[in-house]
């Protein structure tokens, strides 16, 4: 036992200590962290910049109606198009907007002008207003058509806002005991679609380490120094532990450092944040930020109590775990049964397919947790480790977790036998690539 | 007293037979010469003995004990192909297997730093691997086998890749150890080094053993009553002198001397002598004693003539 400690120590340390994971484990945290950061520091970029705005309006009808902030100016001009078009040349405005007149009909065209591409946010805000104020237009002729009194017609005016109304469904889960439970789709769906997915790309990025560290040892010849002190079972097993152990290193790390920079981060920002309240462009993208920095906290913790945390947090664990460890053994099959990394493609297909395959019906999974594909995929066992990862932020069933959990752990353990088995031979075969048919044969090997 | 012995060790893979009931015996405090033209089932035997593979038939003997798991601390093992983690530091690393044979840490480095100064590597203590020379690494790995002091040695083409000082070096360490109490099988192609270093044989060819025995007992049995002799007077006279008691291979003329080469038929070598005396003057008497080199070539090419 005391072997594959020190097989595990070697294993583990060479790794942490190399350039590349020290690399990784900083650059990955810094890539998550600006996924978040970034919008919001774009957003701080923009106040400093105060973009003026010409208004040509012709029809005179809408320019009362934009209203000047932090990032746009407003100002009428009254000139013809022409010679604004060349005082925005001259630099004299950054964007020019032109709205024409129309003779018989109201006007529905805008132009903007500017000497870069004008952002998404100003067309869309210069759309909004004009339609606004179009749709009031209309209304008022229509209304001015019934010849009401001025009472009515004050009410009739105020019609469009009276009815308006937004409809917001929450989906609650009844569970056997009567017990309502609120669900929130949207966020399971975004956190099942991310542990499938950080499971998926683990057992990919840990497996094919091992699969790795097993031809280097067989193209440094220092596998036959190794196995007349340890056993290949012991060898193979410390290799995929001390990756393991790798893996789980360097997801922690991630977790930490990413939730530091970005409240870090948060911190520093919170007050421009709060005292913007131009902040659409990032709103827009994170629902649930606006709702956090309008302050109905209540939701937020209605949404965070709906998950079921400590499940969650015990199933991945297990999965991880489960999930890499099955698929180790099969990736130090295929490091053991070649010599080069060039040789392993015939051997991977089989391997990767069901992983790429659970990855790819993971979106439909999401959509429909209960479906027969969702379940049987979540039962067998090379699937199951993404899927029911998927599955389980919308509930899942225990005894269907049971049966998912033990059939995973029975696989693991005959995989981990036969590539022990396949291992012992493996290591020591040099030369011709073995066929399929040799891989079996050497399960049945005597000692 | 025999330190290991295999009995009857047979060894089939899918398609061929590594061994056929290969017995050997190895004595304590000797070094064993295992010999034999690739392919002959030399590196699966070193495997059994290394409990790297099982035999599927045989048994096999450590000090008297039944080989098991525990003895693999008191063997240690220079594979033919070696190899050392390129990435790691020669130090760590030679610390590393150390401790998987059985050494505490600190023990390791003790002993490490001791034999790292011997063979004039401690500066390379924290380079990496990778930047060492092939010779270079050889040395370590032959520190690493020995280190933790086991009882048997088995060194396969332990020379391969060193410069002829080196070999020196390496011929007198194996001496040296062997003179401390350590038992050293020494599997080579190299018969000159075998000449000078074994004291026991055993040849294997196509899965089964041909020969065994002590160096000189193997080459005595070999020999074939031939002896080469210098002598002074008249060659024309050799032949007839000698008559049929004694045959004439070879005769070379020198300036001065006559090179003969005479094949005892019938007598012994004083019978020669007596047979010479009177009409000649002798300057040299040799027996020609076959090389090793001479008699693995000639087993072998024999073994195979039976086969076929």
């Amino acid at each position: 036992m005391d072997k594959i400690k020190l097989i595990i120590a070697r294993e583990y340390l060479s790794r942490v200590k190399k350039r590349s994971f020290i690399i990784m484990t900083i650059l990955g945290p810094i890539l998550m962290a600006s996924m978040v950061v970034i919008p919001i520091l774009l957003t701080q970029i923009d106040d400093k910049d105060q973009s003026k705005i010409a208004v040509l309006d012709e029809s005179g009808l809408f320019f009362p109606n934009f209203k000047s902030d932090k990032t746009h100016l407003y100002y009428k001009i009254e000139k013809t198009i022409d010679k604004a078009k060349s005082d925005l040349a001259k630099g004299e405005h950054d964007i020019l907007l032109y709205i024409p007149k129309k003779m018989v009909s109201l006007p529905t065209q805008a132009f903007l002008y500017a000497e870069s591409q004008p952002s998404m946010n100003l067309k869309s805000y210069v759309e909004r207003v004009m339609s606004k104020e179009l749709e009031e237009q209309k209304l008022k002729i229509q209304i001015d058509s019934l010849n009401l009194s001025e009472e009515k017609r004050k009410i009739a005016m105020n019609i469009p806002k009276a009815i308006k109304t937004s409809i917001n469904i929450s989906t609650i889960k009844l569970d056997e005991n009567e017990k309502e439970q609120r669900t929130y789709s949207g966020v399971n769906m975004g956190l099942s679609f991310f542990v499938g997915f950080m499971i998926y790309m683990f057992i990919f990025i840990f497996g094919v380490q091992v699969m790795r560290g097993v031809i280097e040892e067989k193209t440094s010849r220092i596998i036959e120094v190794m196995i007349c002190s340890v056993k290949p079972f012991q060898l193979m097993m410390g290799k995929i532990i001390g990756i393991a152990m790798v893996g789980f290193t360097q997801f922690l790390l991630w977790v930490i450092l990413t939730t530091g920079i970005i409240s870090v981060v948060q911190v520093s920002f919170q007050k421009d944040i709060t005292a913007n309240q131009n902040i659409t462009a990032t709103s827009q993208l994170v629902p649930t930020q606006e709702e956090v920095v309008q302050g109905s906290g209540n939701k937020v913790l209605d949404i965070i109590a709906s998950i079921n945390f400590s499940g969650i947090i015990f199933s991945f664990a297990f999965y991880f775990l489960f999930g890499y460890l099955l698929y180790a053994a099969l990736f130090a099959i295929v490091g053991s049964a070649v010599d080069n990394e060039t040789d392993t493609q015939q051997f991977m297909m089989p391997i990767t397919i069901p992983l790429i395959l659970s990855i790819i019906m993971l979106q439909f999974v999401l959509r429909n947790p209960d479906g027969p594909v969702s379940f049987w995929m979540s039962i067998i066992p090379f699937t199951s480790p993404v899927i029911m990862m998927g599955r389980i932020p919308f509930g899942v069933p225990y005894e269907e977790l049971a049966l998912s959990m033990a059939l995973l752990i029975l696989t693991f353990w005959g995989a981990t036998w036969m590539a022990g088995r396949i291992y012992r031979i493996g290591i020591l075969m040099y030369g011709k690539k073995p066929t399929y048919k040799e891989l079996f044969k050497w399960i049945r090997y005597k000692g | 007293m025999n330190l290991f012995i295999a009995e009857n060790i047979s060894k089939q893979f899918s398609n061929h037979k590594a061994l056929d009931g290969v017995s050997i015996n190895v004595p304590k405090q000797s070094i064993f010469g295992l010999l034999g033209p690739n392919g002959a089932g030399k590196t699966t035997l070193i495997r059994i003995i290394n409990q790297i593979t099982a035999p599927d038939t045989g048994s096999l003997f450590f000090n008297g004990e039944k080989l098991n798991q525990n003895h693999i601390y008191n063997i240690g093992y220079l594979p033919e192909e070696r190899g050392l983690y390129k990435k790691m530091k020669v130090g760590e690393q030679a610390i590393y297997l150390a401790q998987l044979k059985g050494l505490s840490k600190r023990d390791a480095i003790s002993q490490l730093k001791l034999w790292f100064e011997k063979f004039e590597i401690g500066a390379w203590w924290n380079r990496k691997v990778e930047e060492l020379s092939k010779g270079m690494q050889q040395k370590i790995q032959f520190i690493v086998t020995i280190l933790h002091k086991p009882e048997l040695l088995i060194f396969d083409e332990p020379f391969s890749g060193f410069d002829p000082i080196n070999v020196n070096l390496l011929k007198t360490e194996i001496l040296k150890l062997r003179d401390e109490g350590a038992t050293i099988i020494f599997s080579t192609h190299n018969m000159a080094s075998v000449e000078e270093l074994c004291d026991n044989i055993a040849l294997i060819n196509n899965s089964r053993k041909i020969l065994e025995g002590s160096v000189e007992d193997v080459k005595h049995q070999y020999k074939s009553n031939t002896y080469e002799l210098i002598l002074q007077g008249s060659q024309h006279l050799l032949k007839d002198i000698l008559g049929n008691h004694f045959d004439l291979l070879d005769l070379k003329n020198g300036s001065a001397n006559i090179n003969a080469t005479i094949k005892i038929n019938h007598g012994d070598q004083n019978d020669l002598l007596k047979t010479l005396i009177p009409q000649y003057q002798i300057l040299s008497f040799n027996e020609i004693i076959p090389s090793m080199n001479d008699i693995f070539i000639q087993r072998v090419a024999e073994a195979s003539k039976n086969n076929s």
